[in-house]
């Protein structure tokens, strides 16, 4: 982590209103390279919000910015957010049921050969090779013309992580990944988001358990209402600290109660 | 390209993907497969029924004529119902194409640009389809049932209520290559035939296909993952606009008049055979072969109840029967292939 060099990820002063509801105020947040944020908050924080704007769903509101290593981005969309490197696994999986693993896993940027047409053999071998190499799956029964229907939600989550993992990204978001999840697949997600940053990657990791956000993270950050109310690295505060301050937060929006 | 990311990177491209055993084939396959089953069935019993009509060529031929008209439909409505969408005003833009077809024509002289205004009203039609379901967020079924009677009555109004006939000695070349034949076969037959295998590789091979799929599969992981949703979605009622210009345009030239009625009653039966091919009417499953045998079996239904001898008010009840039997084996294949 060098804090002269521009951070992987920036956003300036972002707004989000929906009709009457003002989701995120006025927010600035940065991820530098090879750093794991925390992003901590209750339900109705603002954290979905928050995803969805990191990875191009959402344009914020007039006057709010998105920086990209040290340059401005305009038109900001999900393609753009992906073509910078911008890699997402989302609460709800974002997973075409019905559709085959390979489908998924290359889904919105499957390769395609010269004459412009999909090279699904490559497709089918490459998401074998990352089934077996990554997401454990050893069993034969396992294959990647498999519809994801038939899989269990940790082998879907399986599925939603290496999608992530596997192309070239910079910065890797995860929004709730241990949800629904069972111990064993926690900690093997827990362990992925480690080796993001081992290999010099950045991640924002979302999650509303601070028990699996703590032991992982360089720097968290607090969000409430919409605004960003606290950061704290886990070297100046402890987990009992930290729970109790946002207990604070929750109860009554300020840090100190 | 895309390229192995974190974390480690080195044995991806190495593995082999496992092997497809043949009972992995059929189950995976098991619509098609019930599909093919149930032609066949109807078809031996067709030829068990009726032997001298069944094993007879001429059959085949008048068949070959009749169901592309349609049948051309079918195959680009497939595109619309994996989306999870549906059009019923295919069967108006089949005449109103034509209109743009007979007007250019009286006015430039040329075939050329009438077949070309012919296409562009097509694809006009299904691109404000569209645009009302996919940007407007109306539901299809509701709204392209509004544009049915629209596009009508445009055709109407224009045509003024009557019929053009298209006996110029100009659209010679042109109704030889969509109703003459080649060795031997229908060319309506050849040119459903060239739709549908370009369709198919549209569907199965390209990045747009891939996309058609998840968008009716699931729209809100579609957008989530970057896919232009509405771009989707008015592309494939573009390409069903098309079509069905095209269609009207065979139709046409087949009968050497322009109908103001055309396409009137041809509504169900494209969208029979969309669904006995195992068309998803939830959306993110289908396949252009499936319809292609659906429309051969709707075809062969409305041709073979009327030749076997058997009087005309059976087809209605085979239909029903066929589609019925069709929809229940689907609906048993996807609760087994999901447990």
């Amino acid at each position: 982590m060098d804090a002269t060099e521009p951070p992987v990820m920036e956003l300036r002063g972002v707004s989000k209103t929906f009709g009457e509801v003002r989701a995120l105020s006025d927010v600035d947040f940065h991820v530098r390279r090879g750093e794991i944020v925390g992003l901590l908050g209750d339900n109705g924080s603002g954290k979905s919000t928050m995803v969805k704007m990191m990875m191009g769903y959402h344009r914020p509101d007039p006057g709010g910015e998105v920086w990209f290593e040290g340059e401005r981005v305009q038109g900001w969309s999900v393609a753009k957010a992906r073509a910078l490197g911008i890699e997402t696994v989302y609460q709800e999986r974002a997973l075409a049921d019905l559709q085959s693993v390979w489908r998924n896993m290359f889904m919105g940027r499957e390769p395609v050969n010269r004459f412009g047409l999909l090279d699904i053999r490559r497709m089918r071998r490459e998401a074998a090779a990352l089934m077996k190499g990554h997401m454990g799956f050893t069993s034969g029964a396992v294959h990647p013309d498999n519809v994801v229907q038939t899989m269990s939600g940790g082998e879907k989550q399986g599925v939603a992580i290496t999608r992530a993992l596997f192309f070239e990204a910079r910065l890797v978001v995860l929004d709730e990944p241990t949800m629904g999840l069972s111990l064993s697949e926690t900690q093997k997600t827990l362990d992925f988001v480690r080796s993001i940053k081992e290999a010099g990657r950045s991640a924002v990791f979302i999650d509303h358990n601070v028990y699996h956000v703590y032991p992982v993270v360089d720097r968290l950050v607090l969000l409430d209402r919409g605004r960003i109310a606290g950061e704290f690295t886990p070297a100046g505060i402890t987990l009992e600290q930290l729970t109790d301050r946002l207990r604070t937060v929750a109860r009554t929006g300020r840090l100190e109660g | 390209m895309a390229k192995t990311g974190i974390p480690p990177r080195e044995e991806v491209a190495a593995e082999a993907v496992p092997r497809i055993t043949p009972r992995l084939f059929l189950r995976r396959h098991a619509l098609t497969t019930g599909t093919i089953g149930i032609a066949v069935v109807m078809w031996t019993i067709f030829i068990v029924a009726a032997p001298d009509v069944f094993l007879n060529s001429r059959i085949y031929s008048a068949f070959g004529i009749t169901t592309p008209l349609w049948g051309m439909m079918a195959l680009a409505l497939t595109f619309v119902v994996i989306t999870r969408e549906m059009d019923l005003s295919f069967v108006s833009v089949m005449a109103l194409g034509m209109v743009g077809f007979v007007r250019v024509h009286e006015f430039t002289g040329s075939v050329l640009l009438a077949i070309l205004a012919c296409l562009l009203v097509g694809l006009a039609c299904g691109l404000f389809n569209g645009f009302l379901v996919a940007v407007l967020g109306i539901p299809s079924l509701v709204i392209t049932l509004g544009t049915m009677f629209f596009f009508r009555g445009i055709e109407l109004a224009l045509l003024d209520g009557t019929g053009v006939p298209l006996t110029d000695d100009a659209f010679g070349t042109l109704r030889d290559v969509l109703n003459g034949k080649t060795a031997g076969i229908p060319n309506e037959f050849v040119w459903m035939v060239i739709i549908g295998v370009l369709l198919w590789v549209v569907l199965n091979r390209t990045r747009y296909g891939a996309h058609l799929f998840v968008v009716g599969d699931n729209v809100d992981s579609a957008r989530l993952m970057g896919i232009r949703v509405t771009r989707v979605k008015m592309t494939a009622f573009g390409t069903l606009g098309v079509v069905a210009a095209f269609s009207g345009m065979v139709a046409s030239m087949q009968s050497s008049y322009l109908w103001p009625t055309l396409g009137d009653g041809s509504l169900l039966l494209p969208i029979a055979a969309v669904f006995l091919g195992g068309t998803s009417v939830f959306g993110g499953i289908g396949t252009i072969f499936g319809t292609f045998l659906g429309a051969l079996m709707v075809g062969s239904i409305q041709a073979g109840v009327i030749s076997a001898g058997i009087s005309g008010f059976y087809t209605q009840l085979f239909f029903g029967l066929i589609i019925i039997v069709s929809l229940v084996m689907q609906t048993l294949i996807s609760r087994r292939m999901r447990s």
